[in-house]
Order: structure tokens, then sequence, then C-alpha cells
């Protein structure tokens, strides 16, 4: 079995309103020296397939249709295997 | 003239979408629900407000793949008229009908008030009951309607005339204080490039009542009666 792990951000260009939140928090709590905090997303898909390329095609189709909103976000996808 | 509103699990707006058309500018009204794929010939579809699917993943983005949505998008993109409101306006910039998206208000808090808005165009179906640069009140109530879309894109529906509400303040003046949700351009409602489709953050169901503390939303619903009667229903 594989593990398509992905992980989405809001674009570089797009404010991200969490993320600043939790950096004032950071601050807050006397952490010195964070320059700047993104939250994303952390999604795992478990698949039935065997082959990388291929697990990695369909994943990337997911992350058009619905995972992502290429509109505001970029995505990164990693493949792993896992014991059945 | 025959009205459709969207039932989606986690809809909060359609009854009152329902209630205006009904009783308030007594047209026929059929509710919609996600499930089917049947658009009931209706003239005029609603996607109202609320939490479609729980809004999980991203606001809409569920909701756009429903059964009764891919008939929504091919009758929107063979020109029949859409009004997206709140959720709805979230749902359709989801299912590629109108430019941009919805992200988190910056200030991260859930915003219900009552918003001016600043009527940009009078000559369209969905405000020809307006007069261009009317100031109008219409309330709202969400915590992710901050209006962002690329800079080409931004350039392209300004143009275009594709903004049909601002936030503004009492004055009319577009101002960064009038901004609720720190959309930009102060954006609050945009049409599609052919016009027959318009998603909006602020309620007019909520507003097209005096019981409710005021009538400028009815105005809206009024334009889309007025415009299908005077030719583009026949």
């Amino acid at each position: 079995m594989l593990k398509a792990i992905v992980t989405i951000h809001l674009k570089k260009s797009i404010l991200d309103p969490q993320g600043s939140a939790v950096h004032r928090a950071l601050k807050a709590l006397g952490y010195q020296g964070v320059e700047e905090v993104r939250v994303g997303k952390h999604i795992e898909v478990f698949l039935a397939d065997t082959n990388k390329g291929e697990a990695e095609e369909k994943v990337k189709e997911m992350c058009a249709k619905l995972l992502a909103n290429p509109v505001i976000e970029d995505y990164r996808i990693e493949i792993v295997e896992v014991g059945a | 003239m025959k009205f459709g509103v969207v039932v989606f699990p986690g809809s909060n707006c359609d009854a009152d979408c329902y209630h205006v058309i009904d009783k308030v500018l007594e047209q026929p009204v059929t509710y919609l629900w996600h499930g089917h794929d049947d658009l009931q010939g209706v003239d005029c579809i609603i996607v109202p407000g609320g939490f479609s699917y729980g809004d999980y993943l991203r606001t809409g983005s569920i909701a756009r793949f429903s059964p009764v949505m891919n008939k929504v998008v091919d009758f929107g993109k063979k020109g029949g008229l859409i009004l997206g409101i709140c959720n709805g306006f979230q749902i359709l910039t989801e299912a590629g009908l109108l430019p941009g998206a919805l992200i988190r208000n910056p200030s991260l808090q859930f915003r219900c008030e009552n918003a001016y808005l600043r009527v940009e165009r009078a000559d369209t179906p969905f405000t020809n009951e307006f007069t261009r640069g009317q100031v109008i009140q219409i309330p709202i109530a969400h915590g992710e309607g901050s209006y962002v879309a690329d800079e080409e894109t931004l350039k392209r529906i300004e143009d275009n005339g594709q903004v049909l509400f601002r936030y503004c303040n009492a004055r009319g003046e577009i101002t960064p204080e009038a901004n609720p949700n720190g959309s930009l351009h102060n954006i609050a409602g945009i049409i599609n490039d052919e016009g027959n489709v318009l998603g909006m953050m602020p309620h007019p169901e909520r507003c097209s009542e005096k019981i409710l503390g005021g009538e400028d939303g009815l105005l809206l619903f009024k334009s889309l009666v007025k415009w299908w009667m005077g030719g583009a229903g026949r």
C-alpha cells in the first residue's frame, strides 16, 4: 500500500491570517526571532496502488480537482510505502 | 418567473430565501435538493448561505461536486441566472463560475453586522432597480469573506465592470475602515464576464421586509423579476 502525504499552503502572495495569529501568540510567549508563521493543511491519502508514479499522477489530479484550490493554494505531494 | 433555492446539508439561509421569493416577491419558488440533478425548469437559481457540508476542507469545496451543482454549472454556462449569497458565493468560485476566491477574514473575526454597499452598476439583471452609485445597507455574516484574486484577474474584472457591490461608508466612500473583511478593492459582490451569475457576501434576503429593518435587499430580487419580465424570459 502507498501513502500520499499532501501538504497544502496558501500561496506566498496570499495573506495567512491564521499564521499571523499564531505568530503573534508565539511572540506573546516570549519566543524571539520568529520571522513568520504560515499555517497549512496536511492530508494523508492511503492508496491500494503499488506504482509510485501512477499514484502521484492520481493524487495530482485529486489536488487539482478537490484537495487544493489553485487560485489561492500551492501543494506538495510525497509518496511513501506503508505496510499492509 | 420561477426560482429554485438549492439546499445542501448545512445550508441555513435556504428558508429565508424561499420565504422572500414566495411571500414578499410573490413568485413561484421550489427547493432544489443537493442530491438530485433535476433543476425543475426554474428560471433563476439561488445558492444560499450556510455551511454546506460543514465547510470541510475549504468553504464550498465539497458542495461544488454535488449532483445538483453539476447541473447548476451547466445552467450558468448556458446563460441561466444564478445568485450566490455568502456560502453560495464561495461555492460559485469553487465551481469556477466566478473568478477569485474567498479566504479567512484577516481580523479572524466572524463579522455579523449591517454593511454599507455602493452599487457600482445599475444596468445588470441583478441591479436594475438600484441607481448607479447608490449607497445601500445589507447585513453580512461570515468568517471567510475576504475576496482575493491574482492581479491579472483583478484588473480584468475591474476593466470589465464585473464588480457590482463594494463595501463603503455611509457617504459611499470606499475606505479601508469600511471594509469589514479585507477584501481586495473592497469587493462585496461580482458578476461573471457574461453577466448572468452574481456572487455576493452580504445577505439581501435578510433585509427584504420593513419588519426586519430594511428593504434594500428586496430591490435585488425585484431587479431579477423586472429584467425577466422585460424580455429576457420570452
